[in-house]
């Protein structure tokens, strides 16, 4: 968007209009998270500017073990878990469905990523009512099997992209070199569309880290995970140790983030070569 | 393996007919293979997804309890035409099935039931169901109304009949502000219970405003980011995009509350420089929610409107303006139909997700913002009612379900895109 020597008077007020609605848009998507990190080291207990000192007194306040330590370890077993689970089941699923010959390939694909594609509280209000029925209400096994769901459509979505690109020749050549199927996997496979699994393994875990909804459902007091326990602290006190959690929290997505960003130039960099 | 056709045909018959089989069985193989690959995860989204989903289409119209805890009430008032108050086998059955309830403490159940129906009809039963086995002989119907006189009234027994199951259409009805007369007509709900149309409307609403707001910022945003002559600066632009993208809805969600309460730092700052002298409202109310949506949704329309608007060359712009064109009707004519690819699945996208949104109206709305989603969880985990939830959510799922065909048909496969 560049701005011609001879534009019109009309044409520049028109650039400047738009460049300034940029700026807002920016500052607007970037102020509030800008805004609340310093807040996080702020001495006093009012979560305003100007600060009236520097202290780690809020984060110290995080580390005690109740309630946020206690929240960050449900919400590390379960993202953890559902991970584990995600990425493998999704990976393998893809793996099948990039064969050329998969039986009904669409509708099945269609069916394996169909958690994105309904609004969460549906689906976790449906989880809720079976879950309640086998008495996986209130349990971590419960929270993690509901988050697997919402997470292993990212994992078959990212996977089945990088398989797009694959040479099916490097599996026939090692298979005709008496590879096994598993070692072709392992030493073949694998490391060609190692930066999609794992793009796909930190979508699941900041999936199962952000969740909320079904938390709000299915989780007791003995599953409070880090969202959920920000969701009880908005709604009843708000104190600087809710701006000192997310403060971490921003810390973490941005680094999740940078690596997501060099898988993704890694795997680009990959197809290019395997397409030449 | 590979094997060519010719490769088959060049063969002897009797060898090549092995051949064949040989290669059809390898197949077969290869495909039981992929299928073995692919059937843990699909076995495991029908059990934990599918099936869960269908099981709301079923509450939504199941209605089991009268049958099963006054089952020889529910049998004679299947029988009553709800004419006329009902005689005195009904009374007599209602007693000995209250009186059960109340040893097999279900009686609170069919209770909280009935008082879905009209309300103060779970107190009624508990207390007649306490002193139900003190009625041990004819005539039970002045019995009960010597009880409580509202056991004489018709619309107390027409509820019964309207709740003995085992199915019904009252929860899918009155989601729609409707309700099933004892005729069997269908006609307008009693005004205290026609909420539904105005959620719905106001979910749609909601959602359409934050679309409108997302598309007023995103896609000049998406254009600057796409037309920048610098890669580098077009690299950290679209990370400034993805940023927000990434962070967690509920940290947002807090940064804008510790923003925008009235002790919080826009107000203080604008007292401070003297702009206003009142601090002014701007969360708990529309203001706050459209705030909150936009903030969390404009990234779902910039990144898809960004990579169309990638791929249109910019000399398609200097030759609209150097054939005489003027700016305005070149963007028209000529680069705004280019991207409205990117413009529908960007909307949609938006559309759809705001549709279902619950925490954050809940966190940073008032009483009168709150969505169809809220009227979900409400329902299902603080009242208990699973059939009114199911309802709802049947009604939310349909909202939806309207918008993908739309979808798909503007964008076809391959449509959802992560990064």
């Amino acid at each position: 968007m560049t701005v011609q020597a001879n534009a019109t008077r009309s044409q520049r007020v028109w650039y400047m209009t738009l460049r300034g609605i940029c700026a807002l848009g920016f500052v607007f998507l970037l102020a509030p998270i800008v805004v609340i990190i310093p807040i996080s080291f702020n001495e006093g207990s009012f979560l305003n500017y100007p600060l009236s000192g520097l202290s780690w007194r809020w984060y110290e306040a995080v580390l005690e073990p109740f309630p946020w330590m206690f929240a960050l370890k449900n919400s590390l077993i379960v993202a953890v878990a559902t991970t584990v689970i995600a990425t493998t089941l999704g990976t393998l699923a893809a793996y099948g469905l990039s064969r050329a010959d998969f039986p009904a390939k669409a509708i099945v694909f269609g069916i394996l990523i169909s958690p994105l594609a309904v609004p969460v509280v549906i689906t976790a209000l449906g989880i809720y009512f079976f879950f309640a029925r086998v008495g996986l209400v209130h349990t971590h096994i419960g929270l993690i099997l509901a988050h697997v769901a919402l997470a292993v459509p990212f994992v078959v979505i990212t996977v089945s992209a990088t398989l797009q690109g694959f040479d099916w020749n490097l599996v026939r050549a090692a298979e005709s070199l008496g590879a096994s199927p598993l070692g072709t996997f392992r030493q073949i496979t694998l490391p060609l569309i190692l930066p999609g699994v794992l793009t796909g393994a930190i979508f699941a875990f900041v999936t199962s880290l952000d969740e909320i909804v079904v938390a709000l459902f299915i989780a007791g007091p003995a599953q409070f995970t880090l969202p959920r326990q920000l969701f009880a602290g908005l709604r009843d006190l708000l104190e600087p140790s809710i701006v000192a959690i997310a403060t971490i929290l921003i810390v973490v997505s941005i680094t999740l983030l940078a690596v997501v960003e060099l898988l993704q130039s890694r795997r680009e960099r990959i197809q290019g070569q395997a397409r030449p | 393996m590979i094997v060519r056709a010719d490769t088959v045909a060049a063969t002897g018959e009797h060898s090549g007919r092995s051949l064949e089989a040989k290669l059809r069985a390898a197949q077969r193989r290869r495909k039981l293979k992929a299928v073995a690959l692919v059937a843990p995860l699909f076995l495991f989204i029908i059990v934990v997804f599918v099936f869960p989903i269908l099981s709301i289409l079923y509450h939504s119209v199941d209605d089991p309890k009268l049958p099963l805890i006054l089952p020889r009430t529910a049998e004679v008032v299947a029988q009553w035409d709800g004419g006329a108050l009902p005689d005195e086998a009904a009374y007599e059955a209602l007693v000995n099935d209250l009186r059960d309830a109340y040893e097999a403490k279900t009686a609170a159940v069919i209770g909280m039931r009935l008082n879905y129906e009209i309300s103060g009809f779970r107190s009624m039963v508990m207390r007649t169901a306490r002193r139900a086995k003190r009625i041990e002989e004819p005539p039970y119907q002045a019995s009960l109304i010597g009880l409580d006189e509202r056991w004489g009234e018709i619309e107390y027994w027409r509820a019964i009949k309207a709740s003995s199951g085992p199915f019904t259409t009252r929860n899918l009805l009155a989601a729609v502000d409707l309700e099933r007369r004892w005729d069997g007509s269908v006609g307008r709900a009693p005004p205290e219970r026609t909420i539904y149309i105005t959620y719905l409307t106001r979910t749609f609403w909601i959602s359409l405003w934050v679309l409108v707001y997302c598309i007023a910022i995103g896609y000049p945003m998406a254009y600057l980011i796409a037309t920048t002559t610098s890669q580098r600066l077009s690299r950290i632009l679209l990370v400034l995009v993805l940023i927000p993208f990434w962070t967690s809805l509920l940290v947002r969600t807090a940064a804008w509350v510790v923003l925008l309460r009235s002790e919080g730092i826009i107000n203080d700052f604008l007292v401070n420089v003297g702009m206003i002298s009142e601090p002014l409202s701007l969360i708990f109310n529309r203001i706050g929610v459209y705030i909150a949506m936009v903030h969390i949704l404009l990234p779902f329309l910039v990144l898809p409107l960004y990579a169309v608007m990638r791929n249109i060359p910019d000399s398609h712009m200097r030759a609209a303006g150097s054939l005489g064109a003027r700016p305005v009707s070149a963007f028209l004519s000529v680069y705004l139909p280019q991207t409205l690819p990117g413009l529908a699945a960007g909307s949609l996208l938006v559309l759809i997700l705001a549709l279902g949104f619950y925490i954050t109206p809940a966190l940073v709305g008032g009483a009168s913002d709150q969505m169809l989603g809220y009227l979900i969880a409400e329902f299902a985990t603080r009242s208990g009612n699973w059939g009114m939830s199911s309802a709802v959510g049947v009604l939310l799922l349909l909202g939806v379900a309207v918008l993908y065909p739309v979808y798909r048909a503007l964008l076809g496969r391959g449509a959802i895109r992560l990064v």
